[in-house]
């Protein structure tokens, strides 16, 4: 049984809710024990940064704090990308020196060591034994599903406090998806920007942000757009109408790209109906594709077992020839040798 | 603005940049100006001053001219720039440093930017946690964009994404008290650097 | 009783105007046996030099101080000036007082301060030293040169033509480096094969030149005039006696390998030549892709053989010879871009490519016969982006320098497209355009007139959408973001040293810089030498440069072996480590830490208390000792003393700089 303290963020019981149900799903499923940080607080996101540096670090800290205090030995999975990335940089803050800390704890009011490593959910699900659990309990593989993983920002960059080393890149989604039989495309707005809390404050401009994701997803022939951060993932199913509407009126064909959690596609994987991990409450239609792949999938396979036993009936067939001509060729040689006595024995009698 | 009287640039207006630059960590004559930060930027053909004029401006010691620009506060914090700059120049920080210097100088070149934070962190302070529909309801008010999202609103509720409940956190008084002490550390800090700034000068 | 004369020197305004010299001259009249003092404005001119020597005559002078610039810059010229003069050349010290006083301080008095102490240190110093005498070394007159590349065929070239002998070392199956890559040279446009092949076949054909091809250094010993080196001659599998280079072997091997000589672009067969006119023209065998070789099956290559050359059962030979001087001319390769780039695809997209991919595209006997068509589908492309400073000049992701030549051959490259692809789009992503050089900016000028669109700024990111090559940038100069939907890309990637380069400098004790760009004695008087002596640098081994400055420095390394060749002997230097035996330990500690493998450890018979003792004891070889200095402090025993540099003269330069 892995244990970590889990620290939810604002989002979990509202716009992310379909992360939280198909988190907790999986998260049952392969044994990762979750235990929810009490009175965990808002991590001030950008919002505090772009107020006060000492904001940015104190708001996540007091959780932290929390957590280090009520639930000792235990790293904190923060699931929303946005949350990890806010207390990831609050606790390189911490980890910098022992006068930093001393500054956090004044500030917290409260005891702070920065013992804990912060851990996105992709990170938990790096391990081999997670591999291992979910690979044991995939009752069918997700075949012919083209998936466009979305990383967003938040859990790659600044490469030094999310500590990445392939920001440009990064593959723990995709292999993921592997692992439960989905196709990860290869394309190149992994870790582009959704554009954040300007799809608010700044829309025109930043729309086009969403537009351009999809754009690229569409164009490397993916079916889909996976994510783990329940930000981006409202950025781009909910806006994708919007995006739609301002395509056709431009004349441009609407994308028909639904967004789905990593989590719900592995908890899809291990058996659940669509309505069990949340994707029911998309906002993009979400379900006809997956019965559409489902179907493909049963049609590819009904292909492949046609073909393997073609290709089994060939086999028996040849064995069956080879057969036949290597008994022609021992009875022509058991005739051969029989002439080849009888004259002996003919020239003996002589 | 045709031309820049680089002579008429004072001491001060120079210092302001550097202590910008210096929230930020960042050495500005580090930047040669190759423009990768900008190629790169998700924003750029929105902003006013690109990210790389904004970084050229602050080497010239162009004070007023940063602390205008829109273009910090439309800035979606994504650190694209920051990891591709071959100078290993940490523009992100930058832009929100300049923000901040901006916000502090009383300006706000783009206020729903402002609005959004301030209620965001209001909101926190008030309940320990951030309540989204109310983060937005209050937002359309306050910046006058009143139907913004309204559609999506509506959504939302049909899906039971959003309610009227209001979520609070049991130590909702402690959260604003740490609120208070950290913008307490920040405006000491400030109070501090701007000290030294005088002193220096 | 020793008569010491201390000579003082303005440098015009360089010392004079820091450092009071007057005062500093009053106070050396002070100090214990200095019997004359003098200052000068130019001590190192002829008129100075001539009062140095009368002013050692008329007094009697036996010890010399000079106090002017570095001793790195003119200690040489006091040596050769006592030399005509009854002074022992080593009764000299050189107080330091430009680089190491005026020039790092502002304060007059500080300055003039620190100068008095480091005369007075030379003064203390001086009156201990011993008379030294060099030694004569033999002059081996064969020259090594590692690397056939242009800088290695020159150097070869020039010392051969002087009359020397020169052995070519060249890893690869052929001589012809990078240049016989490239396609065309700027900025005259000559077709790069017709004026390198010419040459390769010169050096083929030299009769004072050998070419050991597809061979390298295995190992080496000795030191200037000296050097033994043992060269490892790879297994070619075919006996280059019989061999007459016929080409039927290439023909019938059935075994396919990607060609690096075309950068991946096209294949080649396990018997090879690099390309039709290598030299040696003669193939190898590619053991590790050989059918025979790796599987023990096939043997195609002998059964067609007309001469019986191919011979499976070949090794590698070692042989060693002696050299008097050995150049390096090891060269440079470009760096991997791709796992430093993975915003312009990380290798992922074939129509991104490196500038020496363009060279072979573009050449008549490259892969596309001189068409420039695109890797992915063979179509020409009609928009093409260039990237310069791939790697360079980008501390973040690759190296901190400038290549130095790619502003050049991202014109001809922009050029050379514009010409073959007239209704061809060529946008070239720069941030700045770097041509000094004679003929290069109106080189760069007359690709602008072609049509080549130059936008001043880095490419954030390139990524692939409906076909095309999406390049994200800004125009820096009318500060917009740019974008091009290209059909190829050429990245004009960083020059960085050969594999290899580290573990070859080590073996000859040759210095790197940081980035592991071989290292010249002196950036500007002795760029062509290193601080082993007999050891030279020629073209790109030192730092990214191109043909035309390789090829000089090429002849400038040539003529410094020429000049060491043409001496039957060598003063060797006397200042080296010096073993007092009587106390030596024999522990070996200065075996280890010497750099040169000057020390090695001997059983000697000593007369010790009315009895024969043998024990172990250092021993120093004078011809591979430099006299850096670094077992004197290692000897726990202090049995090491660097001659010229004893201990105890150090010691009394310690004594006076505390004496106030």
């Amino acid at each position: 049984m892995m244990k970590y303290a889990y620290f939810p963020g604002c989002s979990a019981e509202t716009t992310g809710k379909s992360f939280t149900i198909s988190t907790s799903y999986v998260a049952d499923k392969i044994g990762v024990e979750l235990v929810e940080i009490p009175d965990w607080n808002c991590c001030g996101t950008s919002a505090a940064a772009l107020t006060s540096p000492e904001l940015a670090v104190a708001l996540p800290a007091r959780s932290l704090a929390i957590s280090e205090r009520e639930l000792p030995g235990l790293d904190v999975v923060a699931p929303c990308a946005g949350c990890y990335r806010s207390l990831k940089a609050s606790l390189a803050y911490a980890r910098e020196s022992q006068e930093n800390r001393d500054q956090i704890k004044r500030i917290i009011n409260a005891p702070y060591e920065a013992k804990a490593d912060v851990l996105t959910l992709l990170e938990v699900f790096e391990s081999d034994d997670v591999r291992e659990a979910i690979t044991a309990k995939v009752q069918r593989k997700l075949r012919c599903l083209k998936v466009a993983c979305y990383y967003g920002c938040a859990m790659v960059r600044p490469a030094d406090v999310c500590e990445c080393d392939n920001v440009e890149d990064p593959q723990q989604m995709d292999e993921l998806m592997r692992l439960i039989g989905a196709e990860p495309v290869s394309w190149a707005f992994k870790t582009e920007c959704c554009g954040a809390a300007q799809q608010m404050t700044v829309p025109v401009q930043a729309k086009p942000m969403i537009e351009r994701i999809f754009q690229n997803a569409a164009a490397n022939g993916a079916d889909c757009i996976v994510t783990s951060c329940p930000l981006c993932m409202l950025n781009l199913d909910m806006r994708e109408a919007e995006i739609n509407a301002a395509r056709v009126a431009r004349g441009e064909e609407p994308f028909d790209i639904p967004c789905y959690y990593f989590t719900e596609l592995i908890g899809l994987a291990m058996g659940a109906e669509p309505d069990e991990v949340g994707i029911g409450i998309h906002f993009h239609p979400a379900k006809t594709l997956l019965l559409q792949r489902e179907l493909d999938a049963l049609e590819l396979e009904y292909a492949e077992n046609e073909a393997r036993a073609a290709e089994e009936r060939k086999k028996a067939e040849m064995a069956a020839k080879i057969a036949a001509k290597k008994a022609e060729k021992a009875a022509k040689a058991a005739a051969a040798k029989s002439t080849d006595v009888a004259a002996e024995a003919e020239e003996v009698a002589r | 603005m045709r031309s820049l009287n680089l002579s008429a640039i004072s001491d001060a207006d120079r210092r302001a940049c550097e202590a910008i630059a210096g929230e930020a960590g960042v050495n500005l004559k580090d930047c040669y100006q190759c423009g990768k930060c900008t190629a790169g930027c998700p924003l750029a053909d929105s902003m006013d001053l690109m990210p790389r004029e904004v970084i050229r401006y602050l080497q010239l010691g162009a004070i007023d001219i940063v602390l205008d620009a829109k273009t910090p506060w439309i800035c979606a914090q994504c650190v694209v720039c920051s990891s591709r700059c071959p100078q290993n120049v940490d523009i992100c920080s930058v832009m929100r440093a300049v923000r901040l210097a901006s916000k502090h100088a009383g300006k706000r070149p783009v206020p729903e930017a402002d609005i959004f934070d301030d209620e965001f962190i209001a909101n926190v302070r008030a309940h320990g946690v951030s309540n989204e529909q109310y983060l937005a309801a209050f937002y359309n008010l306050k910046s006058g964009h009143l139907m913004q999202d309204m559609g999506n609103a509506t959504r939302m509720l049909a899906r039971g994404l959003v309610g009227p409940a209001i979520h609070n956190t049991k130590g909702r008084a402690n959260v604003a008290a740490v609120i208070d002490r950290a913008l307490e550390a920040d405006a000491e800090r400030r109070a501090k650097a701007a000290e030294t700034r005088g002193g220096e000068a | 009783m020793s008569r010491i004369g201390v000579f003082i020197c303005y440098c015009g305004s360089n010392i004079a105007g820091t450092v009071d010299v007057e005062a500093v001259a009053e106070m050396a009249r002070t100090l214990p046996d200095v019997v004359h003092v003098e200052t000068n404005k130019y001590t190192c001119s002829d008129p100075g030099q001539e009062g140095v020597r009368n002013a050692i005559i008329s007094h009697e002078i036996d010890r010399v101080v000079v106090a002017a610039c570095s001793p790195r810059m003119h200690e040489p010229t006091w040596r050769k000036l006592l030399a005509d003069t009854p002074v022992n050349p080593y009764m000299l010290e050189v107080a330091n007082i430009r680089e190491q006083c005026s020039w790092v301080h502002k304060d007059r008095e500080v300055a003039t301060a620190k100068a008095m102490d480091l005369v007075k240190m030379a003064v203390a110093k001086v009156a201990r030293l011993q008379p030294l005498h060099s030694t004569e070394i033999p002059v081996h007159k064969k020259a090594l040169v590692i690397g056939g590349g242009i800088a290695g065929m020159q150097t070869a070239l020039d010392i051969a033509d002087a009359g020397f002998k020169v052995t070519i070392v060249e890893r690869e199956t052929s001589l012809g480096g990078k240049m016989v890559m490239l396609d065309k040279t700027f900025p005259t446009m000559d077709c790069s094969a017709c004026i390198c092949t010419p040459k390769m076949s010169e050096v083929g054909n030299h009769p004072n030149i050998t070419v050991k091809s597809y061979s390298e250094v295995e190992n080496v010993s000795g030191y200037i005039g000296n050097f033994e080196v043992t060269i490892r001659e790879k297994a070619k599998y075919i006996d280059y006696n019989l061999c007459t280079g016929c080409g039927a072997c290439e023909t019938k091997c059935p075994q396919k390998v990607v060609n690096d000589f075309e950068q991946g672009m096209s294949e080649r067969t396990a018997i090879y030549k690099m390309f039709p006119q290598a030299v040696p023209a003669k193939p190898v065998i590619d053991a590790a892709h050989c059918r025979k070789l790796a599987q023990g099956k096939c043997g195609v290559c002998a059964k067609v053989c007309p001469t019986g050359a191919i011979n499976y059962e070949d090794e590698d030979k070692l042989t060693t010879e002696t050299y008097g001087a050995v150049v390096f001319a090891t060269g440079y390769k470009l760096i991997d871009w791709k796992p430093l780039y993975p915003e312009y695809g990380g290798g992922a997209y074939p129509d991104v490519i490196t500038g020496l991919q363009f060279e072979r595209l573009v050449n008549a006997s490259g892969p596309t016969e001189g068409h420039i068509l695109r890797p992915s589908d063979n179509s020409e492309p009609k928009d093409v982006v260039i990237i310069k400073c791939v790697g360079s000049r980008d501390p973040n992701k690759g190296k901190a320098y400038c290549s130095r030549a790619c502003c050049m051959y991202s014109a001809k490259h922009a050029h050379q497209y514009l010409d073959k692809v007239p209704d061809g789009r060529c946008y070239v992503f720069y941030m700045d355009v770097r041509t000094p050089g004679k003929g290069y900016d109106e080189f760069y000028m007359n690709t602008l007139h072609d049509g080549a669109q130059y936008i001043r700024g880095r490419v954030s990111k390139i990524y692939q959408e409906g076909g095309k090559l999406i390049c994200k940038g800004e125009d820096t100069l009318t500060s917009q973001q740019v974008t091009v939907e290209a059909d190829m890309v050429v990245l004009e990637t960083a020059m960085v040293p050969a594999d290899g380069i580290d573990e070859l400098a080590a073996k000859f004790t040759v210095g790197r810089d940081a980035d592991s760009w071989l290292v010249e004695a002196h950036a500007k008087l002795r760029p062509v030498e290193t601080n082993t002596a007999g050891i030279y640098l020629a073209g790109t081994c030192q730092g990214p440069k191109d043909i035309p400055d390789s090829v000089c420095q090429a002849g400038a390394a040539a003529s410094k072996v020429i000049g060491l060749l043409n001496k039957d002997v060598l003063q060797s230097n006397p200042q080296i480590s010096h073993v007092n035996e009587a106390i030596c330990q024999g522990d070996g500690a200065c075996v280890g830490i010497c750099p040169y493998g000057a020390i090695q450890i001997v059983q000697k018979t000593f007369r010790e208390n009315s009895r024969k003792v043998t024990r172990p004891v250092a021993q120093v070889n004078p011809g591979l000792c430099q006299g850096c200095g670094a077992c004197t402090v290692t000897c726990r025993a202090g049995a090491m003393d660097l001659l010229g540099y004893t201990n105890e003269s150090i010691m009394r330069e310690v004594d006076a700089l505390c004496q106030w």
